[in-house]
């Protein structure tokens, strides 16, 4: 039995949340939610909810790991079991966490001047509260302010966002739906201040030319989100003073 | 693509990723929080307060950091708790990524011989000391002296710890915040550059207001005018607690 593939954009060019292709799910970054925590961020892109929570640089346990001219980054990202829609997420480890927690470490690590802190450690924590689409660049996001959060030397913040393709269109921040039944799925994380790309990956097919529309439009919407991030880590202060 | 902190404002919130132009005429204070991105555009690093001062033609910038840990340096005096003892050293704690030494010969000003003497009998572990920092190196770690004036172990007072980068706002200007904490809640306060601070004062609620003060100094650390605030919140702390009877300024 052949299912009924529904729309994933209209021929008004609505996608089905009603956003356009290049608009973004609305986006909110609160800094310093944790108490315990050095830094600490929670992001929300929509529905999706990803909390960050850094430490460090503090020393290294166990002592063999550390490293004599630079900081070790260490990363876990994962879901909680509440985070899905349906059956219950398996509290372990899965194959996914791991490898998205080794993805999202390379792509903060080139930020980090992990160099003015030998033997010592930083450790980053991102739980994915809801998941609804794009929780590793919504984890990025928040892992970024979390650290610029802890005072961890960076380079720059890093701001991420997916493009993908549905129905031959190009749009920006899939949500879950659209992850699951689109054609393509990239997301993209950038040092947007330098304008340097610390992580792409590409699921499905893309041709050269829309790669390049992809990438452009990826740039655009992230500079969007580290505006928010700017506003985000500057607001903290400013609250205080007043 | 990205913006540059001009001079037009006195004092501003820079978060990493933002750059400053210097030219000759620019002196800088804090270069480490800098990272050159080119020729003469640099980029801060952490979230920091941007200081511009114009003298007579010459910029000077400060860079002061808003959160960080603390990094040891020769000569400062920093208030560390024993977590170890080996067979004639003691490890401490200095609220750092990186662990100090003390050894048994700095503390006691003698040869030690630990066949003879047990280690413990002079620092045990859990004991605060006031030490000062002889040797730091990034790839070895610090290593420490009591051997100097009003250092050694601490044995009354109270502890408070804060964010090592609000240090220099706790003492203030020439000694100016710390001079009126002093004299307003009549207690003895040593800051280490750690980033925790001992307090000795006379009475519970005295300490408890001084607490307070210092809590609020390293929330509002960058702000202007704290010590004027600081000054009228200590005494409307001590209003209330019925220390004083309301006093004119």
């Amino acid at each position: 039995m052949k299912l009924n593939k529904t729309k994933l954009v209209t021929e008004d060019g609505r996608r089905i949340d009603g956003r356009r292709p290049d608009e973004l799910r609305p986006i909110t970054i609160d800094i310093g939610v944790l108490k315990n925590a050095d830094g600490s961020a929670i992001v929300e892109y929509g529905n999706t909810k990803v909390l960050a929570a850094v430490y460090g640089p503090r020393e290294v346990v166990p002592r063999h790991e550390e490293l004599a001219d630079r900081a070790i980054v260490r990363c876990r990202y994962r879901m909680l079991s509440f985070s899905t829609t349906g059956e219950r997420k398996s509290p372990a480890p899965s194959r996914r966490e791991i490898e998205l927690s080794k993805v999202i470490r390379e792509a903060l690590e080139p930020a980090i001047l992990s160099s003015q802190f030998p033997r010592t450690a930083i450790d980053i924590f991102i739980e994915v509260i809801n998941a609804d689409g794009g929780t590793r660049t919504a984890g990025i996001t928040a892992a970024a302010v979390a650290l610029a959060d802890a005072g961890i030397p960076m380079l720059d913040l890093v701001a991420a966002v997916a493009v993908g393709k549905l129905d031959g269109v190009l749009v920006v921040d899939l949500n879950g739906i659209e992850d699951m039944n689109g054609e393509a799925d990239m997301p993209i994380a950038i040092m947007p201040s330098l304008g340097r790309i610390t992580m792409l990956q590409l699921n499905g097919v893309l041709s050269p030319g829309e790669f390049k529309s992809a990438l452009s439009l990826a740039i655009s919407s992230i500079n969007k989100i580290y505006e928010l991030q700017k506003e985000a880590l500057r607001r903290k202060y400013l609250t205080i003073e007043e | 693509m990205y913006e540059t902190l001009e001079a037009k404002e006195k004092r501003m919130l820079a978060i990493p990723g933002d750059t400053v132009t210097l030219d000759q005429n620019t002196t800088i204070d804090g270069s480490i929080y800098l990272y050159k991105r080119n020729e003469n555009t640099y980029s801060i690093t952490v979230t920091a307060l941007v200081d511009i001062e114009l003298i007579e033609n010459r910029k000077r910038i400060r860079v002061i950091p808003l959160k960080g840990r603390y990094i040891p340096k020769e000569g400062d005096v920093i208030v560390g708790i024993v977590i170890d003892a080996t067979l004639s050293s003691w490890i401490i704690d200095i609220n750092s990524p990186y662990s100090a030494i003390l050894y048994a010969y700095d503390y006691i000003g003698k040869n030690f011989n630990p066949t003879v003497e047990n280690i413990r009998r002079y620092l045990d572990i859990g004991d605060v000391i006031l030490a000062k920092v002889v040797q730091f190196e990034r790839s070895r770690g610090a290593v420490l002296t009591v051997q100097d004036k009003g250092l050694g172990k601490i044995t009354s007072g109270s502890l408070v710890e804060i964010e090592p980068c609000k240090v220099a706002r706790v003492i203030g200007k020439k000694k100016s915040m710390l001079n009126m904490l002093i004299e307003q809640t009549k207690c003895e306060i040593f800051v280490g550059n750690n980033g925790r601070i001992l307090l000795k004062c006379p009475n519970l609620e005295l300490e408890y207001i001084a607490i307070l003060a210092i809590k609020k100094i390293e929330n509002e650390a960058h702000t202007t005018g704290l010590t004027e605030r600081i000054k009228d919140f200590v005494i409307e702390e001590k209003v209330k607690r019925g220390l004083i009877k309301y006093e004119i300024k």
